[in-house]
């Protein structure tokens, strides 16, 4: 590969090629030092033109000219054929909807475009390389722009289509260095986030999907037609293995199906992972022998290196556990290849999305939590913490039902008051079951059910954990409290306006429940969530 | 585990009471109860069908099947039926009741939950052997199990 050679080529960090752009080139269109007004026109509204202006604007005036197109030197992304207002996208492109705060002074297509450059094949300046390709098939085509109401400085929703021959086939790494790579620290752009990704069906179709999904899952375990229940166990860090273990068997014998280890339970000093993995399962054994169910604990595998999750997981089957679990912060290969493990070897797979708020937060910058469920859906998991609404955590109802359509349904339909950008058809892939954990208890049970639907696991951990008669009977006010909801909603009870007397009914005979109740029914969490769809305007709900 | 000042919290339903199926921590199911349950599978589209067994181990997946699912049943009163028919043919039997739904993406059970239960239920022994690297193999043993099917519950009767 000579060329990679040449002075110049090769790839580009960010930061320089938009530092090369406002260097002292005050007719260019990105940067703050751009002169040129946001009306589009190109008509520079002060300096000195050198030939070259006067040659970008007659440019912009007509068609791209061959020869202007190839010049060497910097010309607008939009000139390059990545803003195309005329692009009709095909139903095998990708295509990606980003958020795009725009440096003051660049226009709206200008840093479309640039974001379509430089998430596809464009570098700061011409190279004369393009021309040994079919440049155009590989360039990422901006095809309209909305600006997003309400927003100061203003944001658009740029829409970008990529052809499918940019991606590697069942490669999510290879999928987020493309359209979340080198572009999210573009200069020429304030902020900018991924609010959602059109995944097409040729595409969906190279990825293994969930090891086994919701309906095979329930399957296993034998448990259908209800939420799932589980609970962390808490303190999350601390207990000896043997104190830790009797967490684990207190509430499953109690009531719940699961217990899970939290996302930072690895192999500490104070709780090594072999002799945890050997007391959980005594207690997961101890439980199903008491109650006649099928029982799991969550043991987290994750470790530093593929070798050591492998080690890790190969014992917990050995010992007889249905699931293991993992972290987000092990990657997204990571995450691939303990899914492929869990297939071969016949265990459910458990993702906590462990440091996924740094990114998928706030409104402005990262990568809406939406995205990121989808390629977690696609490389495969069976489980993903996806939001409880009424919990302690971020996540306002309509954002929260868009993340679990995208992680459960089939064919999940564009709707912007939910966040939900584009049509996406899964090709029958199995579900993901979303896991709703942090800060819930029973006495929000009719919300759960409303809000979240059946296919979720609640988890209840400080519910369970910190119930005054002990942690058998937090389970034990949990299950009761989920199943005396379940009957109702079934015999067509109306849960948000009957919800809390059904719970007071069954907590006549049920003394876990009402001591739970006591404890817990007046808890809420009232915060103005971060995170709310606004691309049309909504009202944002406040959890209640 | 018990906080100052609290009584002490015996076992809940320790080897009691087997709690497979959705509505196990409920008091037992009226008939009416039990009817409600299916008319909301029937109105969903999906198929009732009753099995029995009298081994209740978790990993039992395939319980006896009381005749062919009912798939286009209207009225959950004549399921209702079938379960009294089941039940005084199996009094000392576990019996389940599961609605199925048959569409696309779905094609599994939608709910299943038990209606009739022996009088008593001995539950289940965990047995363990022990291997290398304290490494425990475990074995529920249920019970009832070191009598032949039909005579594992109750007085032997059916």
């Amino acid at each position: 590969m000579i060329f990679l050679a040449y002075p110049g080529s090769g790839e580009e960090p960010a930061s320089s090629s938009a530092g090369r752009l406002t260097s002292g080139r005050g007719d260019l269109p990105i940067g703050p030092a751009s002169a040129r007004p946001l009306n589009g026109t190109g008509a520079p509204t002060s300096g000195s033109r050198t030939d070259k202006e006067v040659d970008k604007v007659s440019i912009e005036r007509e068609p791209v000219h061959q020869r202007s197109r190839w010049a060497s030197g910097v010309i607008p992304y939009k000139l390059m054929g990545y803003w195309r207002p005329d692009y009709e996208p095909e139903e095998t492109d990708v295509l990606a909807a980003f958020r795009i705060t725009p440096q003051p002074g660049v226009e709206p297509e200008e840093a479309a475009a640039a974001v379509a450059g430089e998430s596809s094949t464009a570098t700061w300046t011409v190279v004369w390389t393009d021309r040994l390709t079919a440049y155009e098939n590989y360039q990422g085509k901006a095809y309209r722009i909305d600006p997003v109401p309400g927003t100061e400085p203003p944001q658009y929703l740029a829409y970008i289509a990529y052809k499918l021959d940019l991606f590697e086939e069942g490669s999510i790494p290879n999928l987020a260095s493309s359209i979340i790579g080198n572009v999210f620290g573009f200069k020429a752009i304030r902020a900018l986030r991924l609010e959602d990704l059109r995944l097409p069906r040729a595409y969906v179709k190279t990825f293994p999907g969930p090891p086994h999904g919701i309906v095979a899952e329930r399957e296993i375990l034998n448990k259908y037609g209800r939420p799932l229940l589980g609970a962390t166990t808490k303190p999350k860090l601390g207990l000896s293995p043997r104190n830790y273990g009797r967490v684990v068997y207190e509430a499953l014998r109690g009531g719940l199906d699961f217990v899970k280890d939290d996302e930072n339970m690895n192999s500490q000093p104070f709780n090594r992972w072999r002799d945890r993995y050997l007391y959980c399962m005594e207690a997961v054994h101890r439980a199903m022998a008491e109650t006649g169910e099928i029982k799991g604990h969550y043991l987290n595998v994750t470790a530093a290196t593929m070798e050591e999750m492998y080690e890790r997981a190969e014992f917990a089957k050995e010992l007889g556990s249905v699931i293991i679990m993992i972290d987000l912060t092990a990657g997204f290969t990571a995450m691939a290849s303990m899914s492929r493990w869990a297939r071969a070897n016949g265990t459910i797979l458990h993702l906590h999305r462990a440091g996924h708020a740094t990114y998928t937060r706030q409104k402005n910058h990262g990568v809406n939590f939406r995205v990121l469920a989808k390629w977690c859906r696609l490389l495969g998991v069976d489980h993903m913490h996806a939001g409880t609404v009424v919990g302690k955590l971020e996540g306002n109802p309509a954002s929260i039902k868009g993340y679990y359509d995208s992680l459960r349904e089939d064919l999940v339909c564009r709707d912007p008051a939910c966040g939900v950008l584009f049509d996406q058809d899964w090709c029958h892939l199995p579900g993901v079951m979303p896991v709703a954990s942090g800060g819930i208890h029973a006495g929000q049970m009719h919300q759960l059910l409303h809000y979240l639907g059946e296919d979720v696991v609640l988890q209840f951990g400080g519910g369970t954990i910190g119930h005054p008669m002990g942690i058998a009977a937090g389970a034990t006010a949990n299950r009761v409290a989920l199943e005396a909801m379940i009957q109702a909603r079934n015999e067509g009870c109306d849960l948000m306006r009957k919800g809390p007397e059904i719970l007071r009914r069954a907590a006549a005979w049920s003394p876990e429940l009402r001591a739970a109740l006591d404890v817990w029914g007046d808890v809420t969490f009232d915060f103005e969530s971060t995170d709310v769809p606004d691309v049309v305007e909504t009202p944002t709900p406040v959890a209640s | 585990m018990t906080a100052p000042g609290q009584e002490p919290h015996p076992p809940i339903r320790g080897g009691l009471r087997i709690t497979q199926g959705t509505f196990s921590y409920l008091p037992d199911l009226s008939d009416e109860q039990i009817v409600a349950q299916v008319q909301y599978g029937i109105d969903h589209g999906w198929a009732v069908s009753i099995e029995f067994t009298d081994d209740p181990h978790p990993r039992n997946v395939y319980w006896e099947m009381w005749g062919m699912p009912m798939f286009d049943l209207e009225d959950a009163v004549a399921a209702l039926r079938e379960v009294q028919r089941c039940r005084e043919a199996f009094p000392d039997h576990y019996l389940r009741v599961s609605l199925y739904d048959p569409r696309l993406t779905r094609q599994t059970t939608a709910l299943q939950f038990i209606v009739h239960r022996p009088a008593h239920e001995p539950g289940f022994r965990l047995d363990r052997q022990e291997e290398r690297d304290r490494v425990i193999r475990y074995r529920l043993h249920p019970y009832s199990g070191e009598r032949p099917p039909g005579e594992r519950y109750g007085d032997g009767r059916a």
